[in-house]
């Protein structure tokens, strides 16, 4: 099938976009599109008929990569090949590249966005769960100016965000890994560069032998990817290890209550997300240790 | 609905169109500039059947709209060799038997070609058979020809290699 017939804007700022966003009747009738690798498949299929395009792939210095002390910034139009190859994004925010390389193929990561990836907000997909385990911010800006939201705030429902209709995302930034740190991203999916059926994102902070702090967000069990709070507050203060690792896996299973669809029944996806939580910290331990 | 004016150079020629907004690569290639070797399978992004180049990366001519090469340069299987010559990658294809109905193999010849370009510039790029089906992971193919498709994916990724490795020694 094809696009439905819509008017398309190419503006090139974001305060031209918002402009143009907030201009409409109802901004609800427009789409933004940046790498188009979500949104296109959805025109084709005309599952959703935009009467606006508003495209911001002309919109400058919107995909730069900048570091400014324990911040990394990424501009919303960085494509996500450009993040995944960065050797800034590699040294300051680890997880990011790691979790890249599970996102669809090559082909999709040349085009798709970081900031696209996170608006969509599929909780099957990697980068939200990302953003929500590292606690990234989201940074907006609307008709009233520009405001940032924490990701514990961001995803708010099925495919939906804290964004309105008339903001534009323009930039997620990261917590820098400090001393101690190590993540790991991992998933069980039926075929390389699928969506997974569960993913996990890990980020540990060791204090001498002791974990001072882990993270730990889930994806493809919900609405919205979900942070396993239990299983992170038993970690703290514990020994890493087998032990430690079982009981984060068991408090993550037992709070969680996915959903049966054609990929996987609820209970397997139940227990599958104990087995990725066990490895993931396994994985972000030996990092954080240096073992990388 | 408004068209818009675009210049895209397409196979190193410079061509110029109206097009709707709505004009998907893959249309505006096919439809538009007759070069209907690059194949539509499922117009959604999954089969791969569609991948051109886009100022040299690979990218799904379905999930982009034409206006979006404005400026840019696209490259199609048509492009990639001589007239009546096979480029190496279709040659290593071609020997490998690495093809049934053909129909996925414009988007397969497009990921390898990619691949191989990178090899030749001395970028990293998939060596082992695993990292190959890895890259390839995005190409289906109905046929099920894999084995021989990987086959010559390998072939032609070692021989690029190989010249790059020679070209780089030469230079010393
Ligand atoms: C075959 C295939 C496999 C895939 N596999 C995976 C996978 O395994 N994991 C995964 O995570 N993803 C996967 N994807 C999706 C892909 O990663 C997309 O790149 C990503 O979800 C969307 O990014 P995009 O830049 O292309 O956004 P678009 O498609 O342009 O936009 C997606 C949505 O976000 C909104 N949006 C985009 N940018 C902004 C912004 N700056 N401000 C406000 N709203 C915005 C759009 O309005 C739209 O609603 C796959 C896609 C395909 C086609
Ligand atoms: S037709 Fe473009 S990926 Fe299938
Ligand atoms: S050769 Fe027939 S689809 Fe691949």
């Amino acid at each position: 099938m094809k696009p439905a017939p819509f008017e398309y804007w190419a503006p090139t700022s974001v305060d031209e976009a918002v402009k143009i966003l907030s201009g409409l009747d109802d901004p609800g009738d427009a789409k933004v599109m940046a790498g188009g690798q979500s949104l296109m498949p959805l025109l084709n299929l005309r599952l959703s008929q935009p009467l606006h395009v508003v495209d911001l792939n002309a919109v400058g210095g919107m995909s730069d990569i900048s570091r400014d002390g324990s911040t990394l910034t990424i501009g919303a139009l960085c494509r996500q090949r450009t993040a995944e190859r960065s050797a800034d994004v590699a040294a300051a925010v680890p997880l990011v590249v790691e979790a890249l390389g599970l996102v669809g193929h090559p082909a999709i990561r040349n085009r798709g966005t970081i900031g696209g990836s996170i608006a969509h907000a599929d909780p099957a997909a990697e980068m939200p769960a990302v953003a929500l385990c590292l606690d990234a911010r989201m940074v907006a800006q609307g008709p009233g100016g520009e405001r940032t939201v924490a990701a514990s705030d961001f995803f708010d429902g099925f495919l939906s965000t804290a964004l309105s209709e008339d903001e534009v995302l323009t930039a997620v930034r990261f917590p820098v890994d400090g001393p101690g740190c190590g993540a790991a991203f991992v998933e069980v999916a039926r075929r390389h560069g699928d969506f997974a059926m569960a993913g996990v994102a890990a980020h540990v902070r060791l204090e001498g032998d002791v974990i001072a702090e882990a993270r730990i967000a889930v994806s493809g069990v919900g609405l919205t990817p979900v942070r396993a709070t239990g299983a992170e507050a038993g970690l703290r203060g514990a020994a890493p290890g087998d032990d430690a690792f079982a009981a984060a896996a068991a408090a993550t299973s037992a709070a969680l209550h996915p959903a049966t669809d054609v990929h996987a029944s609820g209970a397997y996806r139940k227990h599958v997300a104990g087995v990725l939580v066990r490895r993931a910290l396994g994985t972000a331990t030996d990092r954080a240790r240096g073992n990388r | 609905m408004s068209h818009r004016e675009i210049t895209v150079t397409v196979n190193g020629a410079v061509r110029t169109a109206t097009v709707e907004p709505r004009r998907t690569l893959a249309d505006f290639l096919r439809q538009d500039l007759g070069l209907t070797a690059t194949h539509l399978g499922c117009e959604h992004g999954v089969c791969g059947a569609c991948t051109v180049l886009l100022d040299g990366d690979t990218v799904r001519s379905c999930l982009a709209l034409a206006v979006h090469a404005d400026g840019h340069e696209v490259t199609t299987v048509e492009g990639i060799a001589e007239p009546g010559e096979m480029h190496p990658v279709q040659s290593a294809l071609w020997e490998s038997g690495a093809f049934q109905c053909g129909f996925c193999t414009p988007g397969f010849v497009m990921t390898i070609y990619g691949l191989e370009q990178d090899a030749r510039a001395g970028r990293p790029c998939p060596r082992s058979r695993t990292e190959i089906r890895e890259e390839l992971s995005g190409n289906i193919c109905r046929c099920s020809g894999y084995q021989a498709i990987v086959d010559g994916a390998e072939a032609a990724l070692t021989a690029a290699t190989a010249t790059a490795t020679t070209t780089t020694e030469g230079a010393r």
